[in-house]
């Protein structure tokens, strides 16, 4: 969340105003996981429940089709944005096939 | 179709799978890892789409989405005091109303004001706004996001407190074994105001909580709307951040958040339960119910057992079946 | 007066509460909240008739307390519309974090109180605690001593609230009941003629879909400074916009009042400083009290805040005695007179000479008859040469 200088009250909306809502995407709130959830893409059935679960809306759902080595064929796959998975585990949770591994993330 | 609208109105779904894709309650917000608000809030912009105004009393939503210089709702949002989420709603929709009528806003365009606001925020100290509202049938759907205590501040008791639960103002010990006082029935509060429509909802239910949050902003044209939600709280309720949907569908399970509605008022029970699990199942995840003992944690059963048939009474039929053995 | 009137304008006969809800009307007022309280009352009830006659299009808010009268009133002007809300005392104190907010949220909101005096004892009787408790909360205020200064006065709080370079909300405060509840000739303007004045200039970042913004986030450290700041600003620069509003009020209605009045103040070697119902009192004392040899001036307080400090100094920098009269108790304060103490400030700051005299009178509309007022007087041209360092209490029974 780097701020480069802070503004000058002549520089900011009056009254505190957010004019631009949706800057939240520079506060990536993906440090805070200390667990990492990992997508089985073999196993996932494409069932939506981890993106409807997640609060951060960090499981992402992407025109991104996938065959599984058994043959199911996807239009979709979800996929994890790290930059804002604080790590919870709900999606883990409730995948009602476990495709969904909570692995330590890794401090390097 | 952009989120939000159907030819015919909020969106109603069948299945996950009607939900649009497109965001409105988007990453980078502050609330707890596993907040189930986050689920909730998400859904409630889907269906409500971008013609909606949220008002948001101050709470855990309030504080944790809105830290200058970043917010992350893609709708219009107002937050202006803890106990008025009700009347600045009012404000807003009536304004709306007026300013559509002078040629001021296009008169074709439907906005939409939602009033947001926790249990401490609704029950409590906001309790005299909401009712205002309700009584001035003020075109506004009120959604209660209840984590039965005062979240934001650190977990202290509020009235949607239940019975024997520990927060840090009814903490347990050797005087004291929690709450001793019982949950302030708030959708029952809202009913007698005679609205066109209150629901209970649950976010492990999503079609049956996302109809409900469409349905609520169908009647909008007769009036008020207010769905209670329960919102399963990670770092008030003691429990893991996985669980959050896990402990939610437990209340529902067990009979401890029955889920309603009452259209028009027709009461109707959305999910029937055939066998109830016994409340323990429920009580046992959660670390605010650590210290009971057996024969208290019977009592909440006995709590449970005739808020179900209060509720059956009120059904005309048993549509909550007996704990399971 | 300026401006030449080819048309005769007819007054009629309102209070100056009944004045306030005129001045709504013919401003085209899109939203008024509403809670009754003694003795601002007929103001709403007035409005209402207006909205339930077709006189007045706008969305009657009847709300349940006036925390939330205050609320609907913000939240209406951020959505875009003119709102209004009117209060007195209870009502008064009851909304005050409201006050703050709508000042801190930059609502282009207008209020007027009937002021009245504060619980507790309960009283309905007019003194101005309620008023001098809201005065740090970042509203303009102004006090009105007449009910056709009320209904101008409205008028003027809308331009100067919805002037971009201000946004500030606007107070227009007047005795209760002294003046709320009698009734004086009053010139009413047609709503064009008014809507010409004071446009409707809304909330630049109104709650809007096409352009969603986040109005009331939560502040760190790092930023709330500057945004209080601006207040501040915001504030100084409504001293020269209040000025230009009343001006032009005056070119094109052919009244006007200035920020400060000066009655009889040259050539007077003292003056009473005060404001509101007393002040038009004095207007009537004033002369007899000249012809006793007593060179008393008055300086009546228009505007309050901001206050209009060169105005006060120009007026005051050859008095030798200055009386500040005010109308409620600062409990334990060096002077124990609100306004007494901020004059003391601006005396020192300024290096004026006069002598200081701090009176409190009226307290919950306690009678002041014309024999009190002329004390008043005697006591200004006595503080010409005496020194009173503690506040008088004119009037109480020891």
């Amino acid at each position: 969340m780097a701020v480069q200088r802070l503004p000058s009250w002549r520089e900011m909306p009056i009254g505190g105003v957010i004019v631009n809502p949706g800057n939240s995407l520079e506060y990536k709130t993906g440090d805070w996981k200390v667990l990492m959830p990992v997508i089985d893409q073999e196993k996932c059935t494409r069932c939506r429940i981890c993106w409807y679960v997640c609060p951060d809306a960090a499981i992402k759902e992407l025109d991104k089709p996938y065959t599984t080595k058994k043959g199911r064929a996807y239009k979709v796959s979800y996929e994890v944005d790290y930059d804002f998975c604080k790590g919870c585990g709900m999606c883990a949770q409730e995948c009602p096939v476990k495709a969904i591994d909570m692995v330590p993330v890794e401090v390097v | 179709m952009s989120a939000g609208q159907t030819p015919r109105g909020p969106l109603r779904i069948r299945s996950l799978f009607d939900l649009p894709r497109e965001e409105l309650f988007i990453s980078g917000h502050g609330l707890c890892a596993g907040c189930t608000a986050g689920t909730i809030m998400r859904m409630l912009v889907k269906v409500a789409g971008r013609d909606t105004i949220i008002v948001n009393a101050t709470g855990c939503v309030e504080v944790s989405t809105t830290r200058y210089p970043y917010s992350n709702w893609l709708v219009p949002w107002f937050h202006s005091a803890f106990e008025n989420a009700g009347a600045t709603a009012s404000g807003v929709a009536r304004a709306i109303e007026v300013l559509q009528r002078k040629g001021a806003l296009p008169k074709d365009r439907k906005i939409r004001v939602i009033a947001v606001g926790g249990d401490g925020g609704t029950v409590d100290i906001g309790l005299q706004s909401l009712s205002g509202m309700l009584e001035r049938r003020d075109p506004v759907m009120y959604v209660l996001y209840d984590n039965e205590a005062y979240m934001n501040t650190g977990i202290q008791r509020s009235g949607a407190t239940p019975y024997h639960a520990w927060t840090t103002t009814t903490p347990a010990g050797k005087v004291w074994r929690g709450e001793w006082r019982t949950k302030k029935d708030i959708a029952m509060i809202v009913a007698a105001h005679k609205i066109p429509y209150v629901a209970t909802a649950n976010p492990a239910y999503p079609q049956d909580m996302v109809n409900k949050f469409a349905r609520g902003l169908e009647v909008l044209d007769e009036g008020p709307s207010f769905i209670h939600v329960i919102m399963a709280c990670t770092t008030g309720w003691r429990f893991d951040p996985a669980l959050g949907i896990t402990i939610s569908r437990l209340a529902t399970e067990t009979g401890v958040f029955p889920l309603y509605e009452i259209d028009h008022g027709k009461f109707r029970v959305t999910f029937p339960i055939a066998k109830r699990k016994p409340v323990i199942e429920y009580l046992k995840l959660q670390g605010r119910f650590a210290h009971l003992t057996p024969a208290e944690i019977e009592e909440i059963q006995r709590l449970v057992d005739e808020r179900v048939a209060e509720i059956n009474r009120l059904a005309g039929k048993e549509v909550i079946g007996p704990v399971a053995k | 007066m300026e401006a030449q009137q080819t048309v005769v304008k007819r007054p009629i006969p309102l209070s100056t509460n009944y004045a306030v809800a005129y001045a709504v009307k013919d401003l085209d007022v899109d939203v008024v909240a509403a809670y009754p309280i003694t003795p601002q009352t007929t103001v709403v009830e007035k409005i209402s008739e207006f909205v339930a006659n077709g006189e007045l299009d706008a969305e009657f808010i009847h709300v349940e307390s006036e925390h939330s009268a205050m609320s609907a009133t913000i939240a209406a002007a951020l959505t875009g519309a003119r709102a209004f809300t009117a209060t007195a005392s209870q009502g008064l104190a009851l909304m005050h974090e409201m006050l703050y907010i709508a000042a801190g949220l930059r609502a282009p909101v207008v209020m007027s109180v009937a002021m009245r005096a504060l619980s507790a004892p309960i009283s309905i009787w007019n003194d101005q605690s309620d008023l001098f408790g809201s005065r740090d909360s970042g509203w303009v205020i102004y006090f009105v001593h007449t009910a056709q200064e009320a209904y101008d006065t409205v008028i003027q709080a809308y331009r100067l609230a919805e002037d971009p370079d201000v946004l500030l909300p606007v107070m227009v405060a007047y005795d209760g009941y002294v003046m709320s509840h009698t009734t004086e000739p009053v010139v009413t303007e047609s709503r064009p003629e008014v809507l010409k004045f004071a446009p409707k200039r809304p909330y630049p970042y109104r709650l809007n879909p096409d352009k969603p913004v986040t109005i009331g986030a939560i502040v760190p450290p790092e930023y709330l400074y500057e945004i209080k700041y601006q207040n501040v600003k915001a504030m100084e620069g409504a001293l020269a916009k209040a000025e230009e509003v009343d001006r032009e009020f005056g070119k094109q209605f052919g009244r006007s009042y200035g920020i400060m009045e000066c009655y009889m103040c040259e050539g007077a070697e003292s003056l009473i400083v005060t404001n509101a119902s007393y002040a038009a009192t004095l207007k009537s004392i004033l002369p007899e009290a000249w012809r006793q040899g007593l060179r008393v001036g008055l300086l009546r307080l228009r505007l309050y805040r901001p206050f209009p400090v060169k105005h006060f100094v120009e007026h005051a920098s050859d008095a030798k005695g200055v009386l500040v009269v005010d109308r409620s108790i600062s409990y334990g304060a060096p002077y124990q007179g609100p306004l007494a103490n901020e004059i003391a400030g601006l005396k020192v700051r300024e290096g004026l000479g006069f002598n200081l005299t701090s009176v409190v009178a009226g307290i919950g509309q306690r009678t002041m008859e014309d024999e009190d007022f002329m004390a008043l007087v005697r006591l200004a041209w006595e503080s010409r040469t005496r020194r009173f360092p503690e506040t008088i209490f004119y009037g109480v029974r020891e």
